[in-house]
């Protein structure tokens, strides 16, 4: 599985972190929902350091296209908000 | 996946299949790419600048503030010794309000550094996946039909075009901070202008208004320790003026 951290690049996971991944990724949403920004502190460094953690970065000269595309790693509860309202981090 | 993540995905995503249709010859599509990516290129460099631009006004802000700091502690120092503590006080209050101008700037000079950074690293990869995407689609339009063409380019143009989406997303975010500094920047430019850090040496006769917004803007009771601190001091120097401290013990 193929991850990017917006803003810093691609790492190549074991298909098997997919789950742990979507997991929190889930309950990020929900703290979120739910204004708690703590909560989506915590997990957004979770998923972070997952990435670091089991993740190889991929070769500058590698052109391959992500499976996952995280936020910045320094995005703000503001910006997460922003993600489920408007546009997107990406306005079109 | 729904989510922050997917959400990401899906957006990035389509925008690309969207460059990519938009051509129906393949090495029409090469081309144009190559084209795209050279053009974000030069923006990224123009994104730079900018970051540079901003971070150089605050930084000059920044040391003209920390001058002033000094300057006005001295004042507020001498008019103390000549028993002038409306003075002082007027002077403090100043120091105060440059000193916590000076925290933020500080902070955000820092910020942009980071943004500054950031874009160059992401120029660096961006220079890299381009060059690699030129070498593959010059072997690609000589060496194969159209139709294979447009499959086997598809993969590496999305690799491509993701990473120039991406660095889309990084320019809009340090565009928005730096427009975020401009506004602080003019901010503290209009205090300037309004008098609100002149020395006390510069002050007229007509400056009541600044004053009094002055001590609403600063905290009085921070200026009250200060004031107090600054006596005691003075006080402990005993038997008259500072003149006295500076012939110190040894002589060349």
């Amino acid at each position: 599985m193929i991850v990017r951290i917006s803003g810093e690049g691609q790492f190549r996971l074991p298909d098997e972190d997919a789950d742990r991944l979507n997991e929190l990724d889930n309950r990020a949403v929900s703290a979120v929902e739910e204004g708690d920004e703590t909560g989506f502190q915590e997990l957004w460094s979770q998923m972070l350091e997952l990435v670091s953690s089991d993740g190889n970065a991929i070769d500058g000269d590698e052109l391959v296209e992500s499976d996952v595309i995280l936020p910045p790693r320094d995005i703000t509860f503001e910006e997460a908000r922003g993600e489920f309202t408007g546009d997107g981090l990406i306005p079109d | 996946m729904p989510g922050l993540a997917g959400r990401m995905s899906t957006v990035v995503k389509s925008k690309i299949s969207r460059m990519l249709d938009r051509a129906e010859d393949p090495g029409e599509t090469l081309d144009y790419g190559y084209q795209k990516q050279t053009e974000l290129l030069q923006n990224v460099k123009k994104g730079i600048a900018d970051v540079v631009t901003s971070k150089k006004r605050l930084q000059m802000q920044s040391s003209k503030l920390e001058q002033q700091v000094v300057k006005l502690d001295t004042q507020a120092r001498q008019a103390l010794a000549q028993g002038r503590e409306d003075l002082a006080r007027t002077a403090l209050e100043r120091k105060n309000l440059a000193q916590t101008e000076l925290q933020s700037l500080d902070q955000q000079i820092k910020e942009l550094e980071s943004q500054q950074e950031q874009l160059t690293a992401n120029e660096q990869r961006l220079r890299q996946k381009i060059e690699q995407f030129r070498t593959k689609k010059e072997v690609i339009k000589a060496q194969y039909s159209a139709a294979e063409a447009q499959v086997r380019i598809g993969e590496a143009a999305n690799g491509v075009g993701e990473e120039m989406a991406d660095l889309g997303l990084a320019m809009q975010r340090a565009e928005d901070k730096t427009e975020q500094m401009r506004a602080r920047a003019s901010a503290v430019e209009e205090l300037e202008q309004a008098g609100a850090f002149d020395d006390i040496t510069q002050l007229g006769s007509g400056q009541d208004d600044i004053d009094r917004q002055l001590s609403e803007l600063t905290s009085g009771a921070q200026v009250d320790d200060e004031l107090s601190k600054m006596k005691a001091e003075l006080g402990s120097g005993e038997g008259g003026d500072q003149p006295a401290l500076e012939q110190g013990e040894d002589k060349a």
